[in-house]
């Protein structure tokens, strides 16, 4: 059994599953995220309320976070593995042509977790009484932090790795899934490149406006 | 015209191997690589040095014998061929070519450019047969097979298992050569009858053997030379998980 579930291609097949999860998550953050434009404090303060108490969301929220552990356990595993199937590499080096960011989803990913880390520091831990702060005006929270250019510049940099990251990963995940299709592999490639560039400037929008205009 | 090679030489398989330059100045554009290499070998061999060991034997791009990794690319630069069917003409005068063996841990060195690719005849005895008595040979028409799989099956069964699938990945992944062993059994009626145990069988023994692990990068479809599609490797995915 153990050879089964840790077969490579159930690997693969958990960290899709699990990528594909956080891949619906987003959509939802950016929506709630697009409150922050408002002058009025209340409606964003009234969403992130409701994402804190909300208990179908609370469920939610263990099964994003067990999401994002297994996605990225099961990314370290397989990168590892990876690393240690090639331990001499080519003087030459590799000009095959390829799907250009699968080759650096580790460093992009990464680079997500570093962000991850330091947006918890900003608000999730002010919720669960970590840090100093007030856990009832994150838009206050997130106007202060968009406020610090060099905030933004972490914070920008970040969603283009994610983009980098996303345009893989989206297309990727279905051909793991063993979704290949004449017609829809190219379909799910074209959605997988509108999504890449719509989350992530989404994002980066809403923080350059704060930033520059309020 | 003249060319500087940079090949790799390894005692065997225990040695360190490095890179050992040569100078060729009459090399012909109508030589095929594996001639070229084999008039750098003449000249080895008068001046009594050892000759440059590296796979060979059809030299029709069917047998699946040669395979060098050459200035970045399984096979040499140009798509679809082997390497012995790749020709001087795509070098140019002056130019230096880097000349390795397969890299992958499964693949170890045991000649300068010779690798040990029984790690695939492992995988392929894990499962990648038929094992149900077929019989004589029937009447063509008396088991109907729709075009598309027929197409599908034919398309997966030209893999000649050369391992530049794995020379190329990025991970040195076989998911490639698997997928088409098994995409290839797996859509005739006579291999389906296995098709759940082949799948599992062949997959444990290429996790077993230390092969990475598959990225969708499409590095091994780019530079298969019987140009085996990544789709084959959905495929096999799909029998997987129907596996259970």
């Amino acid at each position: 059994m153990n050879k089964v579930l840790f077969s490579t291609i159930s690997k693969k097949f958990i960290m899709a599953l699990a990528g594909l999860f956080l891949l619906m998550f987003l959509p939802v953050h950016l929506a709630v995220n697009l409150m922050l434009l408002k002058p009025d404090p209340e409606p964003f303060n009234k969403a992130a309320r409701f994402m804190a108490t909300f208990p179908l969301i609370r469920i939610m929220e263990i099964v994003l976070f067990a999401g994002i552990v297994i996605h990225i356990t099961t990314g370290l595993i397989i990168q590892i593995q990876n690393w240690l199937a090639r331990p001499v590499g080519y003087a030459g080096g590799s000009k095959s042509e390829t799907s250009f960011f699968s080759r650096y989803m580790i460093w992009t990913g990464a680079s997500i977790m570093i962000f991850l880390v330091l947006h918890f520091f900003n608000f999730y831990f002010i919720r669960l009484g970590l840090v100093p702060g007030n856990p009832d005006d994150f838009y206050t929270v997130a106007h202060n932090l968009f406020s610090i250019p060099a905030y933004n510049y972490i914070y920008l940099s970040c969603f283009l790795l994610l983009g980098l990251h996303l345009y893989h990963a989206f297309s990727s995940a279905f051909q793991t899934l063993g979704l290949n299709h004449r017609i829809w592999t190219p379909v799910i490639r074209i959605i997988s490149l509108i999504y890449s560039i719509a989350i992530p400037l989404g994002f980066g929008i809403i923080s350059i406006i704060i930033w520059k205009f309020r | 015209m003249k060319l500087t090679l940079k090949i790799w030489r390894q005692k065997d398989a225990r040695a360190k191997g490095r890179f050992v330059t040569y100078e060729l100045d009459d090399v012909s554009e109508k030589m095929a690589f594996l001639e070229m290499l084999d008039s750098l070998n003449r000249k080895l061999v008068e001046s009594d040095q050892e000759p440059v060991a590296f796979d060979h034997d059809c030299r029709e791009g069917i047998c699946g014998s040669c395979g060098i990794y050459i200035n970045g690319h399984p096979h040499g630069p140009v798509p679809a061929i082997t390497t012995c069917h790749l020709s001087m003409r795509y070098f140019n005068d002056g130019d230096t070519v880097w000349i390795e063996p397969w890299r992958a841990k499964s693949f170890p060195v045991i000649r300068d450019l010779i690798v040990d690719r029984s790690a695939f005849d492992k995988i392929q005895a894990a499962g990648g047969y038929i094992s149900v008595n077929t019989g004589s040979a029937p009447e063509a028409n008396s088991i109907p097979i729709p075009r598309k799989n027929y197409d599908n099956a034919f398309d997966a069964a030209i893999c000649i298992g050369c391992g530049a699938c794995v020379a190329a990945c990025k991970n040195a992944s076989a998911v490639l050569f698997v997928s088409a062993k098994i995409t290839q059994l797996a859509l005739l009626p006579q291999g389906r009858v296995e098709a759940r145990d082949r799948v599992r069988a062949m997959v444990e023994k290429m996790d077993e053997l230390g092969f990475g692990n598959c990225s969708n990068t499409g590095a091994c479809e780019a530079e298969c030379p019987k140009e085996i599609k990544i789709k084959s490797i959905a495929a096999m995915k799909r029998e997987y998980y129907k596996a259970f």
